[in-house]
This record gives C-alpha cells, structure tokens and sequence, in this order.
C-alpha cells in the first residue's frame, strides 16, 4: 500500500467523475447564459440540435474531432513519457508547411490517392522536426520542454507569416496564404457515411483524414501498451531512476518521443488543409493544438477517452457556432468562455470532486473503495 | 495500564478477491508497546492504515480511549491523536525537513512565522528525544535512517499520543535501531502509546510488552512478549518450523569474476563518497559488505553497476573493465551477466504503477524472448511471469495486479525473482531482506547460497550484521567510505560492530 487515498472503483473512476465535471461545467455555463439574458435550457438544445441534429452538424462535429483527435494524442504520447508538450501548435502549423510544400509541387501530376501518402509523411517529418528540436535541449542542455515549446510556437508563427506572405503567395495575391490546392490535392469527403443513416448533408468538410486519425488512435494504443518502445516511455514517464537501471537512454526516449508527438501533431494539418481549405492559410490551426492538452488530459492519456473527448470538444465547436448564430446576444466570445469552462472543469479542476466523491463511496459502499481495478489502461 | 487506548472490534477489508483483514480483534493497552509480526501479505499495513483513516474497513470498529470513532481520512486519525510512520515514507523529496514537518500543519496563511515557530518546536522535540536532524537538509540528500527520523519527528510534531510505525526498522543499522528503541522507551514512559510492526523477532522480544501474530489476514494470536519465543513466534506466523539461520557448505571459490580497484566515488557536491576501494568477488562466493547505512555502500552499488560516475579506479567484470563514466549502458553489462538488485525498490527497482509482469521484465525488456519484432510479446511476458510468480511465491499471484498494491515483502521477491531468474554470472545485492518476512529470508537466502553454490559470483551489500554473518564467505567491512577490514564468516558481532564504528584495525582484532 502506499496511495494516500483510497480508490474508487473503475466505472467511477472513468466515466462517474467526467460525467460529473462536465455537468458542473454546463451548469456554470448556464449561468453565464442567463447573465447575457438568455435562456439557458433553450441554450443548451440549441448546441446539442446544432451538433448532433442533422446529418450537416454531425459532419461538422466529427470534422473539429478528427482535428482534436490528432493533437490529443500528440499531448498524450509526450504526457506517457512525462513531458508536457505544450508545443502542439506550433507543431501543427508547420507540418501544414510540409503539406504545402507536397501539395504545391504534385497537385497538377497526381491523383489524391497518391500525393496523401506523401503529404502523410511530409506532415509528419516536419511535425517531429519542430519536436525534435526542443526535445533535443531538453535532453542535452536541460531546458525545460514546457518553456521551449511554448517558444517554439511563437517561432513557428512567425516562419509561417513570413513564408505565406512571401515565398507561398502567389503573385499578385492580396490574402496571406498560399494558391488553391487543384483536385489532386483533395481529399476524398465521407459525407456519404452519414447519408447512409439517411441524414442530409448541405457541404460539410467530414474528410478520410477523419479514417486516418481512428487508425492512429489505435497505433497509439499499440505504441503506448504493446511496444517495446512505448514500455520504455512509460518506464521513463513514471521513473527516470527506473529507466537510467533498466538501461534506457534518457536522451534517446525524450527525443524519440516528441518526435511522435510532433508527427501526431503535424498530421493534424492535412485535416482543415487537404480536407477542408485546399490551402494553407495564416494561423489555420487557431488553438487546436491548445485543445489538444484538454482533449488529452480529459481522454486521461488514453485514445479511446480521447477519441471521446475530441467528439465532445468538436460538438462544442459545432454546436457553439450554431449557438452563436441563433442566439445574438451570446457572441462568438461566450462560446470560447463555455469551452473554457469545460477545460476548466474537466481538465485542470480534474481531481476537484475526487475526495467528496471518494468521501460518499466510503460511507455508502465502503468496500467498493479500495477495489483496485486490476485491468490495467492498456487492456 | 488497564485502559485500552485503541480497540478493534471485527475488522474486516477486502481488495477484490484478496480478504487482507478478516474479523480482527486488537486490543492496544495505554502507555504499552504492542508489537504485531506476520509473513509478508499477512494485512498488518492494511490493518494499520484502516486505523490511520487511509482504508475504510469493509465492517467493525474502531474504539480509540474507550469511544466508537469514526476515521475516515488520516486528518481524522490525527485529531485523535494517533500518529504513523509508513513503512515507505511520505516524504516530499526536494524538500527541507522543516518543510516536510509543517507540511500540512501550517498555522498561518504566511508560511514565515510558522517556520520560525517550528524550527524552535523541531528544536525541543530533537532534544528531547535525541532525534537530531539538520533541519535544512533536503530529504532527497539525507540517507534513508535520518530520512526515517523525519517521519517520527513529523507525528509527533502533531501531537500524536498513539504512534504506530509500521517496519521503522528496516533501514536501521543495529546502533540505529538501538536508538529508536530508547526513544520508543522514553515515549513510552511519558505515556504514549505503540504500535510496532516488525519482521525482526528480536526486536519484538527487546521492546515489545504485548505482541500480536496475523497470518493470511486473520488474527491468529496474541501473546504476553514475557512468556513467548522467538520460535514460537516465527512458528505461529508461517504455520510451519522456519530455520532462522540457513545452512551452507563450504564455499569453493573459483576465479575472480569482479574485481574492483582503487575505486573512488563523489557526490554531487564533490564529497568523497567510496574512498580508494579494492576487493575481489570469486565465482562460488559470496562476499557480504558490512557497515552503518550511508558509509558509502550505495554509492559503490551504483558505481558497480555501472549508473554511478567514478571519478578513479577500475571495475573489471570477467576480466574486462566496466565503463566507469556514469554513461555505462546496464542493458549491455545485463548481457554480460551481470545482475543488480537495486537497494531502493520503490525508485529504482521497479515502477510502482506498472502492472507485476511488466516488472518482471525490467530491464530486461530488449530481450528477444519477451518481444516479437518491436512488439511486447504479452503471452510470453505473462507466462514467464506466472512461472516466476510461483517459484518465488509472489503472493498474491496475480501478475495483472498493479505492483504498488503487493506487500513490501512480496515486491522484494519480485526484484529478486527477475533479477535470479536472468541466471546471471555475477549478482550484486543491496539489502535483500529489507522488509521481509522470516519465511521469505529464509527462503531468499536459500536461493542466493543456491547461487554461491552454482559458481556464481555474489556480493551483498546489507546493514543487517545477522544476514551478513549468515550468508558471507568473507566479510568486509566499510566505514567513511573506506574498506576498514575483512573478516571470516566466523567473526563475532561485537568485533564487527566495532569496525563498522570506524574503530581501527588492530584494535578491533584484539
Ligand atoms: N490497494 C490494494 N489493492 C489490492 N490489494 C492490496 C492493496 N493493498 C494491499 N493489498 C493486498 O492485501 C494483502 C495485505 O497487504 P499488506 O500490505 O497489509 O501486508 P503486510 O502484512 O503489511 O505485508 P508486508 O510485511 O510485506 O509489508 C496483500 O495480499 C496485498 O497484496
Ligand atoms: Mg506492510
């Protein structure tokens, strides 16, 4: 024995205290609603029918997801291995430079089906090489990771601007991004899955990057649980002692790990840019890499919960666009506050309930406390 | 005397499947030491941490001073005066000790006026009980001994009147563990109460008045200490005879497999830690380190196995020299065949949030039978780790259970059972028994003499002069980070007792 506290039993653990958190956030939500004057309940329907009511809103919902998605994973592959990779965004914003690049070169020669496989890779290359370089301080010079990739995201702004109006525009043209992909560059919609169920879908942006983000999910889980590589991140992740006695590399796991992270995060681009924009515009990631760390603490590290979650966060997105149009006194700002207010709850006031909820197992159900769910995450 | 100062009535607590405590009955009389012994697993730790408010029993009661009272968090436990001191301590790390002991006793929103209030409380209670401790150090510098004194200073600090220490002295040296015990004596005079959980009999027999035997989680008796035996004792915890010392052959030492010269090892601040240190460990022998805890024998362990920087001497392993820079890669002396059990378990040994068969690959998880490419070969991996469960009894055998939740006995054996199991050349050792059950020393010293006996070099590192004296064929002994002397398996407690106090040789032969 050594936790100080006593445990709640797994249902409780995963999907009571979420549950939970979520509801207290929409509650505080609702009051910021009836501050601006509106009704809350009505509110709520809205966002809800916004993303989930019609086939277009549930494209939408699952299109912000696969976005979040991929960043939610990137933070939690670093998070395994105890490193706070804040640096999702930057590292996005420049694998979208990878895919520009690809896309720019080989979007009058090939089919789709041949420039996404390259364009995956570039993505990822340039995601990880945007990891590696505040990984390779870290490990070599100590610089603390949270710091430099917090750093790197301004650097990787400012490349981006620089390039996109300059050497990516195309001449003559006013807007800071780069010319329009041609139908090589554009990935294949899967509206119709939704049109299967017998919804109609308007134009909504739901793309196979959406496929591709489920499959690495999966490798995720296969990386973090089943590999050699991820049992040395999760041995270095929860003691560096251990891992120094086990033989592990300190400087080659920190690296190799948000190497992964910054690919994860780099894919993220080819969703809003092959899927959706069919170009590479200033700051088109706007905060998805910030989302991400909510996503990833939220999912508890795990892609299953974070698959879960980036559906949450993207039905926030959704259906707070929908809210924002419906309803003009809550503005576009407000929405952001009811994101905030999830994060707040779920992600950083994660553990707020925990003691009262442990308090009230104890004198309920005593013995269910201190069952330990003997299933590990990985199973 | 008469009065109970703590009563459990009926305690029951199950883990799942494992029932820890089955209808306990205790009964701690006032201004008593009570002593409570069992094998490891036995429910001793969950029966104390449901009286500190850590568990909730699943039914019964507790009555502290003669009332029912309800504990269920250790803030609880506190306000009713009981004390405890974790059998792994609770400690912030890179924390001074005075910033540890007012941890969570702050009286002020301004921490600076309740530090200077409890520098001059910390000084009294050091005085008065003869705890000294620097109490600017930070924990993660303080050898595991004064690290314990923090833990006993820090309960009393509360005010605790029923203070229970849960193995207090499974870091202690013999001259340390004498210590605590005038201290347990001196608080006991005042009248405090005690509880005491310890694996070591002699103890129980020095300090105990009354001591209590649990067995696979139920009570199974409670003895005035007067009137029982040390055999008695161990008989009634296994079940069975155990053999409190293990019988051994002549040893047949072969050629040397570890052979260590002029090492010389600093800390980080530069102090000389291990001081021009030269031995030899023969295959078929087992060489045993003698020395007060923090003489530098952790520091050599490191440095040995390779994750220590040495700043001079060499380590030859079967004749070729180990890299001595702090950058040695352990999986490559692993292959090698050399196998190290870590002195620390819980930091370095093992990862406590890992599930037992991921443990149980530590290390050795680059190994190509626990790996199919670059996958984690999962039904290998869990069958080797059954296969290990059960030759080293791991209780409970369930390797799907997380390795925090096994007994501090059991999680020994899981180190052990991994590291044995690599059949490695040489075998290096710090404290195998800390923590461990009669039962079980008897049977981890019947495997390393197994080992001895198999041609195997092995060196043990140990503060436990008894387990030294039982399993070395030679004994050295360390003091100040000097090799003071070597000595015979023959060499009596006092003589040895009095190398490890820095007495000098001649004078410690006469
Ligand atoms: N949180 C937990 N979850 C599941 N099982 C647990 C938990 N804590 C303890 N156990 C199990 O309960 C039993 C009793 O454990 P406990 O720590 O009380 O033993 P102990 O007598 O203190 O042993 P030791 O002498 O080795 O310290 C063991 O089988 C242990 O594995
Ligand atoms: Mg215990």
């Amino acid at each position: 024995m050594s936790t100080p506290y006593a445990k709640l039993p797994a249902w409780a653990d995963y999907g009571l205290i979420p549950l939970i958190n979520l509801a207290v956030a929409f509650i505080v939500a609702g009051f910021v609603v009836m501050l601006v004057g509106e009704n809350p309940f009505r509110a709520a329907v809205i966002l809800v029918e916004g993303a989930f009511g019609k086939g277009t809103g549930i494209a939408f919902t699952l299109f912000y997801a696969t976005t979040f998605i991929f960043t939610g994973l990137s933070v939690a592959v670093a998070a395994h291995c105890s490193l706070f990779n804040i640096g999702t965004e930057g590292q996005a914003y420049i694998g979208g430079l990878g895919i520009a690049l690809v896309c720019l070169s080989l979007d009058s020669v090939l089919p789709w089906w041949a420039i996404f496989p390259i364009a995956i890779v570039a993505a990822a290359a340039f995601g990880a090489l945007w990891g590696l370089i505040p990984a390779y301080l870290q490990a070599k010079r100590g610089s603390h990771i949270v710091i430099t990739t917090i750093m790197f995201n301004f650097i990787a702004a400012s490349v981006m601007v620089y390039l996109l109006v300059g050497a990516l525009k195309p001449a003559g043209s006013q807007a800071p991004q780069t010319r329009n992909f041609l139908a090589g560059a554009e990935l294949p919609k899967l509206n119709w899955i939704i049109e299967l169920f017998g919804a109609k879908i308007r134009s909504a942006p739901l793309n196979i990057c959406f496929l591709l983000a489920l499959v690495m999910a999966f490798l995720v889980w296969l990386l973090i649980w089943r590999t050699r590589l991820g049992y040395e991140m999760r041995t270095y992740g929860h003691s560096p002692k251990a891992a120094r006695y086990a033989g592990i590399s300190e400087t080659r796991i920190i690296i190799t790990a948000m190497m992964i992270s910054g690919a994860l995060a780099g894919m993220m681009a080819l969703n809003p840019v092959m899927g959706d924009q069919h170009n590479v515009a200033i700051d088109f990631v706007s905060g998805a890499g910030y989302v991400g760390i909510a996503v990833a603490l939220m999912g508890r590290l795990h892609p299953v919960g974070i698959v879960l979650a980036a559906i949450l966060f993207g039905m926030l997105y959704q259906g707070g666009a929908e809210l924002a149009f419906e309803m003009p006194a809550i503005s576009r700002d407000m929405i952001v506050i009811i994101q905030g207010l999830v994060i707040l709850f779920a992600g950083a006031l994660e553990h707020m309930f925990r003691p009262y909820i442990q308090a009230l197992f104890a004198s309920v159900s005593p013995k269910s406390v201190g069952m330990q769910a003997v299933k590990g995450k990985g199973a | 005397m008469a009065q109970a100062a703590i009563e459990l009535i009926g305690i029951n607590k199950s883990f799942g499947a494992v029932r820890a405590n089955r209808d306990i009955n205790l009964e701690v009389a006032r201004g008593t030491i009570h002593g409570i012994v069992g094998e490891n697993g036995a429910g001793k730790s969950t029966l104390m941490s449901i009286l500190y408010g850590f568990y909730q029993a699943d039914s019964g009661e507790i009555h502290v001073g003669g009332k029912p009272v309800s504990i269920n968090t250790s803030n609880d436990a506190i306000a009713l005066g009981i004390g405890m001191v974790h059998q792994h301590f609770m400690l912030v790390d890179n924390f001074t000790v005075l910033e540890n002991i007012i941890l969570g006793a702050e009286n002020d929103v301004l921490l600076k006026s309740s530090i200077a209030k409890a520098r001059s409380e910390l000084d009294r209670l050091e005085r008065e009980y003869g705890l000294e401790v620097d109490p600017d150090a930070v924990i993660e510098e303080l050898p595991v001994g004064l690290q314990q004194r923090v833990e006993i200073l820090k309960a009393l600090y509360r005010g605790a009147e029923i203070l229970i220490l849960d193995e207090p002295t499974g870091v202690l040296t013999p001259a340390e563990a004498d210590h605590l015990f005038r201290i347990l004596k001196q608080l006991k005079e005042q009248g405090k109460t005690i509880v005491l959980i310890t694996h070591k009999l002699r103890e129980i027999m020095a300090i105990t008045d009354t001591v209590s035997v649990m067995r696979q989680g139920t009570m199974v008796a409670t003895r005035m200490t007067k009137e029982t035996t040390v055999g008695e004792l161990a008989e009634l915890m296994v079940g069975r005879r155990v053999l409190l010392r293990v019988e051994k052959g002549q040893s047949e030492a072969g050629a040397v497999k570890l052979s260590v010269k002029n090492l010389t090892v600093k800390d980080s601040r530069g102090v000389t830690m291990v001081d021009n240190v030269s031995f030899d460990v023969r295959g078929g022998e087992i060489v045993g380190i003698a020395g007060v805890a923090g003489n530098g024998q952790s520091e050599l362990l490191e440095a040995i196995s390779g994750i220590r920087h040495a700043v001079s001497g060499e380590v030859m392993l079967d004749g070729k020299p180990i890299d001595l820079t702090g950058k040695a890669d352990p999986g490559e002396l692993r292959d090698r065949g050399l196998a190290h059990v870590p002195e620390d378990r819980h930091h370095v040994g093992l990862v406590l949030a890992f599930e037992e068969n991921e443990n149980s690959i530590l290390g050795y998880h680059d190994d190509e039978r626990y790996l199919k490419g670059p996958f984690l070969d999962v039904d290998a991996i869990m069958a080797d780790a059954k296969d290990k469960i059960e030759k080293y009894d791991i209780r409970p055998g369930n390797p799907r259970l997380k390795t925090a939740n096994f007994s501090g006995g059991n999680q020994q054996k899981i180190v052990l059972a991994r590291e044995m199991e690599q059949d490695p050349g040489v075998l290096i050792v710090g404290q195998p028994t800390r923590g461990v059950d009669v039962g079980a020393i008897e049977f981890i010293h019947k495997r390393l003499i197994a080992m001895r006996d198999q041609g195997k070099a092995v060196l043990v590192v140990s503060v436990e002069l008894d387990e030294i004296r039982s399993l070395s064929d030679r004994i050295l002994v360390m003091f100040a980070g000097r090799v003071v002397g070597e000595r015979g398996p023959d060499a009596t407690e006092g003589e040895l007792g009095l190398l490890m106090a820095g007495v000098e040789h001649q004078e410690a032969a006469e």
